[in-house]
């Protein structure tokens, strides 16, 4: 059977599409070095359209009032700009309620974008423009950590990591972020009070790195303005040993957090990136690989939810399990020791 | 049957689920098609697999290990039609669930009257109803207009107006819909379907066949005040969501090509086989046929060749169960449990699963969570389809000639005393009806299969495909629990008989094999109702089951006790006595 893989990799090639949510123009050139920071696209994108009834305000035909219009599709329009005239004993006018940009002129109606929101596109993380995607976006490369979770809040920073986590079962409550993690990404355990996201709003952290987090505070999370990126799961979950280990060893240096939501259907998900230094260019990982005896796996469901070991057998047949159920199961022997059954849909391969 | 009859081709039938997909062998064995055989794999429509077409060749090499017949050929293409050696099959038809749900805009006059027939229109498939606009909304034209491009649609449903009846409102409406497509990137324009007044069709197409994703115009789905007709528009709509999932989901292209471009949503093909089933066996109350899925509880019922379909994507027990308290509270599951465990347990449950839809209760633990929720899930369905049915004007459940109940959480689960505790739980049906469990979830494939062959959906079902879990007489009564509300007794074939004094309350079990028959004699006390009306008794003939004749005196609405130890003890009885 075929076994979805999840990513914590002390060193590996990372390549990651970033691309704007509408067409807009691409910054960045092809094999640019670029810093997370960066811009590398841009945008304007218009929330809101306003209608103009040239006919109907004039009290004319379509076709008459299309030859009263003084714009045409894509002309910019500042407040107050002349949108459409009819002369006359007494001349009457329309003009621009607000600035815009005519999309559509015809038909007796004239449409305008307005209130545009301009949209910056940051690299996200180190690397190289490896493709450059026009009017959409590129294609960055880089070489370093990569360790994937399963929330994320929507949202991308980056900033040197500071641990605050000394067991993999640690909780991190608000009374541990003081003034010094100022700026800084912040590697927690379980978070299981609204006070916490907020003390780390406060200082503000430019990034929280957490084990697990109560569903409960799922809605306060997703309007936090730094990115939350949840490892393990929702509910009282430790972080999984193979995270711990190598975050953990990775502390103070700069990490980017890219909590974007995970889209199961595009393979986007929260991840964060360790940029290193490299001699030769590592391989790059495998999205999927056949189970096999000697894997790493990672449990996703209880009783182990979260935990890590090693896949030592894999029974032909159904297995009966603990629920009641048959399912295909593997045997696993988990990092204290003990050997668990545990179906092959509730596992993953760590690599 | 004379074998002229039989179009006498092997059928490969597939369907794609969110989380399983399963592909299922029909052959003509001694003159008659037949369940042959099924093989199941992980669905790979999500990320990293992102092509169904993995999970669909590993559930045929599955189905090629129990058949031990080749179906794929060493390129690991299908080999078709089937070959002088046994190799092969002659053709292939599929249905799919997998896919994100279907964002839609609805769009209608009235809102009590086409704007209602829209709505149903979207429920029929694994739609989740993002904006809607009718004549009650008041708003500018141009906020309609940023409605529609804000909700970013994959459908925009339109309906309006009765055939030859009003125009100039539509027309205003559809320009809003035109210009919205305008204003998206080409390609991510929705789809449309318009099934208004016939008489705009070229208005229709004028204004928005260059800009939509796709047009499709169907019949109007209010031809008149009084009528609905929503089986033409429910055809057009399962061919634009199959269309638009080859647009999402890589491999879609290579399996409606292997069907000769029959890929049907699932739920479609489970209200199609629904509706023929209802014509076909002349249902003088009704079939109901509910399927709990990873993407979607979809529940379909047919009376009198007349079909009630509804597709309830955020019911599903998959990803949508992050979002199940928006539509129940966490107090409605908790009733169903029959472990001690705790809310923030069953709700950390809902939002980690939703993580991982595939994944599957390794404890008993998870199991009491996974059945509380599903029936929950059901019944939340259930009664939200009710509403559709004809005639049904109290709370209570019309009463139905027949049941069949599929999806892994019914047909896979620990018993099918479970099962059928589920089902009654979730569905409260009223009145005698057999009770059926579709284990291989073949009710939607046969449904697909109707399309190219219709004696194959027919004899397949004959052939005894479906697991009976037995007859069902359901029982009400105004009565305080433990009071006795039915004498029952049930006669043997051979003359032997068995006797029941019914408690209200409880469950109670009369044994009959599966492919037996006997008389069931009903006389209820104190005015109870066991589906002969209030106080009435009767004889009636009853088919047995793995489980027997079940009667349920618990009453309906099924009312469960406030306390939860002692709602827990007597749920972990009824569990015993259907057991277990």
């Amino acid at each position: 059977m075929l076994a979805p893989v999840l990513h914590v990799l002390p060193l590996t090639t990372i390549v990651r599409e970033r691309t704007l949510p509408v067409a807009g123009k691409v910054n960045a050139h092809l094999n640019q070095r670029v810093n997370p920071t960066d811009v590398i696209a841009e945008a304007n994108f218009a929330r809101e359209h306003v209608l103009l009834d040239v006919a109907r305000t004039f009290g004319v035909s379509a076709n008459a009032a299309d030859k009263l219009m003084k714009v045409k599709e894509g002309d910019r329009l500042t407040q107050g700009g002349l949108v459409a005239e009819m002369s006359g004993m007494l001349s009457r006018s329309i003009k621009a309620p607000r600035p815009g940009r005519v999309m559509v002129a015809g038909g007796g109606q004239v449409l305008m974008e307005v209130g545009d929101t301009r949209i910056e596109l940051k690299a996200g993380m180190p690397g190289t423009v490896i493709q450059v995607m026009n009017e959409r976006g590129v294609v960055i490369r880089t070489a370093g950590a990569l360790i994937q979770g399963t929330w994320g809040n929507g949202r991308i920073d980056n900033g040197l990591m500071v641990s605050l986590i000394d067991k993999p079962d640690a909780v991190l409550d608000a009374d541990r972020l003081d003034i010094n993690l100022r700026g800084s990404v912040v590697l927690g355990g379980h978070v299981r009070d609204v006070e916490t996201l907020r003390a780390a709003a406060e200082l503000p952290v430019r990034g929280l790195i957490i084990s697990s987090l109560l569903s409960a505070l799922l809605q306060t999370a997703v309007q936090m303005r730094y990115p939350i990126l949840v490892l393990d799961g929702f509910g009282a979950m430790p972080m999984n040993s193979a995270a711990y280990n190598l975050l953990t060893s990775n502390n103070k240096r700069e990490v980017t957090v890219n909590a974007e939501h995970f889209d199961r259907y595009n393979g986007n998900r929260p991840e964060v990136i360790i940029p290193l230094p490299i001699s030769t260019e590592p391989d790059e990982p495998n999205a999927y690989e056949a189970f096999a005896v000697g894997q790493k796996v990672r449990m996703r469901r209880s009783p182990h939810a979260g935990m890590i070991g090693a896949l030592a057998n894999l029974p032909s047949g159904m297995s009966l399990l603990p629920s009641g159920l048959r399912a295909s199961a593997a045997e696993v022997k988990l990092e204290n020791g003990t050997t668990v059954l545990v179906p092959l849909v509730n596992l993953e391969v760590v690599g | 049957m004379p074998s002229s009859l039989i179009q006498n081709e092997s059928v490969l039938a597939i369907e794609v689920g969110a989380a399983v997909t399963r592909v299922v062998l029909f052959d003509v064995v001694e003159g008659q098609y037949r369940f042959v055989a099924s093989g199941q794999a992980p669905s790979t429509a999500e990320a990293p697999f992102k092509d169904i077409g993995i999970g669909v060749r590993e559930a045929i090499v599955n189905l090629q290990g129990v058949t031990n017949t080749k179906i794929l050929a060493p390129d690991n293409n299908l080999v078709s039609p089937a070959q002088p050696d046994g190799s092969g099959v002659d053709a292939v038809v599929a249905t799919i669930s997998a896919g994100p749900s279907v964002k839609t805009v609805i769009v209608g006059l009235l809102n009590d009257v086409s704007l209602q027939s829209a709505r149903r229109l979207a429920e029929s498939t694994y739609s989740r109803v993002v904006e809607s606009l009718d004549l009650t909304d008041h708003r500018k034209p141009e906020q309609q207009l940023d409605g529609i491009v804000r909700s970013r649609p994959d459908l925009v449903i339109l309906t309006g107006g009765t055939d030859g009846g009003a125009s100039r409102s539509i027309l205003k409406m559809l320009e809003a819909v035109g210009l919205a497509c305008y204003l998206m990137p080409m390609e991510k324009r929705p789809m449309v379907l318009y099934a208004g007044n016939r008489k705009l069709a070229g208005d229709v197409q004028e204004l928005l066949g260059g800009h939509a994703g796709k047009l499709e115009i169907s019949y109007n789905v209010r031809p008149s005040l009084e009528t609905e007709d929503l089986g033409p528009a429910s055809r057009e709509l399962a061919g634009l969501v199959t269309k638009l999932r080859q647009r999402q989901i890589k491999g879609v292209d290579e399996l409606n090509m292997w069907t000769g471009g029959n890929v049907l949503p699932t739920s479609y093909a489970q209200g199609r086989m629904i509706r023929f089933l209802s014509r076909l066996y002349e249902s003088t109350r009704g079939l109901l046929s509910v399927n709990v899925g990873a993407s979607a509880t979809s529940v379909a019922a047919g009376f009198k060749g007349e079909l009630a379909l509804g597709t309830y994507p955020q019911f599903g027990l998959g990803e949508s169960l992050g979002t199940l308290l928006q539509y129940t509270e966490l107090d409605d599951i908790m009733r169903w449990m029959t472990l001690d465990i705790s809310p923030n347990v069953v709700r950390e449950y809902l939002f980690q699963k939703s993580l991982y839809p595939g994944a599957i209760p390794a404890t008993k633990d998870e199991q009491a969570i996974s059945q509380a929720v599903a029936r929950q899930a059901l019944y939340l369905a259930v009664q939200t389809l009710k509403k559709d049915f004809p005639g049904t004007q109290t709370e209570l459940m019309p009463s139905l000639d027949l049941i069949i109940a599929g999806g892994g959480v019914i047909s896979e689960g620990v018993s099918l005393g479970q099962s059928l505790l589920l089902l009654l739980d979730a569905i409260q049906p009223v009145g005698i009806m057999p009770i059926l469990i579709d284990q291989n979830n073949l009710l939607p494939l046969l449904g697909a299969a109707a399309e190219r062959n219709h004696y194959l959906p027919v004899q397949v079902v004959d052939s005894g495909a479906f697991i009976g879990l037995g007859t069902v007489i359901s029982v009400n009564a105004a009565a305080n629990y433990g009071d006795q509300v039915l004498r029952a007794k049930m006669t043997y074939a051979d003359g032997t008989d068995v006797r029941a004094d019914v408690k209200f309350g409880g469950l109670e079990i009369l044994p009959l094999p599966s492919g037996q028959s006997a008389s069931l004699s009903l006389q209820p006390l104190n005015r109870a109702d066991a589906g002969l009306g209030a106080g009435r008794s009767g004889t009636v003939p009853v088919t047995g089951g793995a489980l027997g004749v079940v009667i349920d005196a618990r009453g309906r609405p099924l009312q469960l006790p406030s306390d939860p130890v002692r709602r827990r003890e007597l749920i972990k009885k009824w569990y015993y006595t259907v057991g277990g």
